[in-house]
């Protein structure tokens, strides 16, 4: 292989930033992560020209795996155009030199923070989630060793401990983000701040899971078609999210909604949160009931504007 | 009857060859309540560790009969084994109820931890469960769902006890349970401990330096001092005629109520 | 038949007290005691004050560990040394054969008297509505106001609080009794009624030792008298 192919391309970095050994080191951890699924991997996690909180485990596991073929998507809280988005995207332009997307039936590589696509993803494709706290446990048993230890003996009555809680308090689970999932029937596992609307899509994914936390150094996954399933109790069983009605600008049903404030006087609709699903459908002819007043409200395909 | 917990010859030093307990030998059988009095240094909370799984001693067995299997070196079992046991058969009520309460749990959630730690799901069964076994340590009903650091020192203590004896243990280990409270709320905890531990027939070991509380629970009782037993019996037997010259200096130091 | 059936053999009891604290003064007490006492024999220590009775008393109860000899108690049959065997088997004998009437009242404090008495009957087996039953019947023989069942009997005068000792020694059939002054503090119409109590328990076969300055009570009970000063040994 000759030197050129490590580079980037404007030639100051390495290819995609990282250099190989890194890589190759990242690489060995999601093999062990895949083997393992749900199971936290640490890896020796490399500071990256971002803070932590911005993507930084993500990041990572990004730059380990993306080749030149690859097309990368980004998406933050569901959407391609958010400052985070932008400048991951760019950043992975610039040293990567690959094509970018927001179409996401056309990325090999999503990397994403807080949603899952609305789109069923295919085997072709891999999601990369960033991670700001690994530990589904944390909140309640703060010592790591402790932790670990639970999770080494599937000693997870604690987790249930939280739903109890919420139940006891709300009179139902009212954890909506990162609500925590069983794994392959093994480990108990925080599928990050993903709304819980999500969660059933981790099942039986074809696509590989890879979730990355930059500041805790932990890397975990899960593989394709994998058994994913949200704790609850018999007798409050998990609800999956639903809203009570369609997208203002597309009219589409089942999909995660985002309120939007229209003026100072309180004016508001809910839209789609995957605005590439929600541009695809309107391109496709679909409507909602506020669709006239999308392009007035600049909600206008993004595509270019970077 | 077979014995439930077995200590034969436990000796415990610490790194530096500091003694914490040297050559202590008992036999505890169900439903029975062992004391174990002595000053600071006495080397009683070293035995109460070895005792419970927390020390490994350096000399000696502690044996327990797990789900009547016959006696087992609590030692040798596996780490996940003995925190299965730690949640299940046996309970430890710590002094400071912050040690053994989650703080940022409610009472109903810190009671129902065992019963979710060895399976249950059922939501409404859980929290009837932690219902019951808080009133049956006086806490009100409509407390359930408060945090213990909004009880008293005295109802934090109740609390801990029920989410003991929620898994219905069979050995219960105390270090000072009564420490720290005022002798009025400690008369009630008391009171409240003898009941249950006769109503349910656990077996116990307390460890205390309070005469009072061992002439209140315990059945027999083991003087400790410079981390050797000086002196073992029945509890009023070492108590209204002790033999060794540590004993008698401890029992007449207390004055008579 | 049962009357010549040995409950209680004491043998070559020896106590003293050794007093560490003191420069570890030697308090004699008694040596070489022995004596039998037969299935429904009452027994009834005397001696001047300070020889001994108590002490004696105590350590047929376990409560005082004696210094020598040996306390041989029939228990379901067995011959058992209460003063070398283990602990739990002091205890199962207290439970089930040995009863004990102190002179003065020492009971788990905060507790009502009914529930005291009724307490001990459970730990002995009885299920608790028998228990609660032999014990209203007798607090209703020893003339204890009903209106302080319900109450722990810490504020009792000297003669409630001795009739409710009574009935905790009384309310469980024992084969062997210890009674420490049964029937001090106690007025005449209360005292017939522990008299009669002790001897109902006497006539069933239980093997009684009692120590006693009220005469007439005491020649009620007693069917012989055992001297512990002669036993006083040399200071």
């Amino acid at each position: 292989m000759n030197s050129r192919a490590f580079h980037s391309v404007d030639g100051t970095y390495n290819f995609a930033y990282l250099d190989e050994q890194t890589k190759r080191m990242i690489r060995r951890t999601l093999l062990k992560a895949i083997a393992v699924p749900g199971y936290q991997v640490p890896f020796g996690g490399r500071e990256m020209p971002m803070a932590y909180g911005w993507g930084t485990g993500g990041i990572q596991i990004t730059a380990s795996i993306i080749g030149r073929d690859d097309t990368l998507k980004v998406i933050d809280q569901g959407a391609d155009d958010t400052t985070n988005a932008v400048s991951i995207r760019r950043f992975f332009r610039r040293v990567a030199g690959v094509q970018t997307t927001e179409e996401t039936s056309k990325a090999t590589l999503i990397q994403t923070r807080h949603r899952i696509p609305e789109k069923q993803l295919t085997e072709k494709q891999i999601l990369v989630y960033q991670v700001p706290q690994p530990e589904p446990l944390w909140k309640l048993e703060p010592r790591e060793v402790e932790t670990r230890k639970l999770h080494a003996y599937s000693e997870y009555g604690l987790m249930h401990v939280k739903l109890y809680e919420d139940i006891s308090r709300h009179g139902e689970i009212i954890t909506t983000y990162d609500y925590p999932v069983e794994v392959n029937a093994r480990h108990i596992m925080s599928p990050s701040p993903i709304p819980k609307f999500d969660n059933p899509k981790m099942a039986m994914m074809p696509a590989l899971q890879l979730f990355g936390a930059g500041r805790e150094k932990r890397i975990y996954a899960i593989p394709p078609y994998t058994r994913v399933r949200s704790l609850d109790f018999d007798d409050h069983p998990f609800k999956p999210q639903r809203f009570d009605k369609p997208c203002a600008l597309c009219g589409a049903e089942e999909v995660f909604l985002d309120e939007v404030i229209l003026d100072d006087k309180g004016d508001h609709m809910f839209v789609c949160s995957d605005s590439d699903h929600c541009r695809e459908r309107r391109a496709a002819g679909h409507t909602g009931s506020r669709a006239s007043d999308a392009a007035d409200m600049g909600f206008v395909p993004t595509e270019g504007l970077n | 009857m077979n014995a439930l917990l077995e200590a034969q010859s436990v000796g415990h030093s610490y790194a530096g060859g500091q003694l914490g307990c040297e050559d202590v030998s008992f036999r505890l059988y169900p439903g029975e309540v062992l004391g174990v009095v002595g000053e600071s240094g006495s080397g009683k909370s070293t035995l109460l560790g070895c005792l419970s799984g927390m020390i490994e001693p350096s000399q000696g067995s502690v044996r327990f009969d797990a789900g009547g299997q016959g006696l087992r070196d609590v030692f040798s079992l596996s780490e996940p084994e003995r925190r299965l046991l730690m949640r299940t058969d046996w309970g430890i009520v710590r002094q400071n109820p912050r040690d053994g309460l989650r703080m940022n749990v409610s009472a109903g959630g810190n009671v129902g931890e065992r019963l979710m730690a060895v399976g249950a799901r059922n939501y409404t069964e859980i929290r009837g469960e932690a219902l019951d076994w808080l009133t049956r340590v006086e806490i009100p009903s409509g407390r359930i769902d408060d945090l213990p650091r909004t009880f008293s020192g005295g109802m934090q203590q109740r609390v801990q006890i029920a989410r003991i004896l929620v898994s219905k243990p069979r050995l219960v280990f105390m270090d000072e349970p009564t420490g720290g409270l005022d002798v009025s709320v400690q008369a009630r905890l008391l009171d409240l401990l003898r009941g249950l531990v006769r109503d349910l027939g656990v077996a116990a070991v307390v460890v205390t330096h309070d005469l009072a509380v061992v002439r209140l629970l315990s059945d027999r009782l083991m003087v400790m001092r410079q981390g050797r037993v000086v002196e073992s019996g029945l509890t009023d037997q070492v108590l209204d005629d002790p033999q060794h010259p540590y004993s008698q200096l401890l029992v007449s130091s207390v004055l008579q109520a | 038949m049962t009357q010549n059936l040995l409950k209680l053999r004491v043998q070559n009891l020896h106590k003293t007290f050794t007093l560490h604290g003191r420069g570890g003064i030697e308090l004699p007490v008694f040596q070489d005691v022995s004596f039998d006492v037969a299935s429904g024999e009452c027994v009834a220590l005397v001696g001047s004050s300070g020889s001994g009775k108590s002490t004696l008393l105590r350590s047929l109860y376990a409560n005082y560990l004696p210094s020598s000899g040996k306390i041989l108690i029939n228990h379901h049959g067995n011959w058992v040394d209460i003063a070398s065997v283990e602990a739990r088997t002091k205890l199962e004998i207290r439970r089930e054969t040995i009863g004990y009437v102190s002179q003065f009242l020492r009971v788990i404090p905060r507790i009502s008297s009914i529930d005291l008495v009724a307490e001990v009957a459970i730990a002995g087996g009885s299920p608790s509505e028998k228990a609660m039953e032999a014990a209203v019947g007798l607090l209703r023989r020893l003339n204890l106001p009903e209106h302080l069942w319900n109450v722990p009997p810490a504020t009792f005068s000297g003669g409630e609080q001795q009739r409710v000792n009574i009935a905790m020694g009384l309310v469980r059939p024992y084969s062997i009794l210890l009674l420490d002054e049964p029937t001090a503090s106690l007025d005449a119409v209360n005292r017939e009624a522990a008299i009669e109590l002790i001897l109902e328990a006497k006539k069933q076969g239980a093997a009684i030792v009692v120590i006693c300055h009220d005469e007439i009570a005491r020649d009620r009970l007693a069917d012989r008298l055992f001297d512990v000063s002669q036993f006083k040994a040399a200071a």
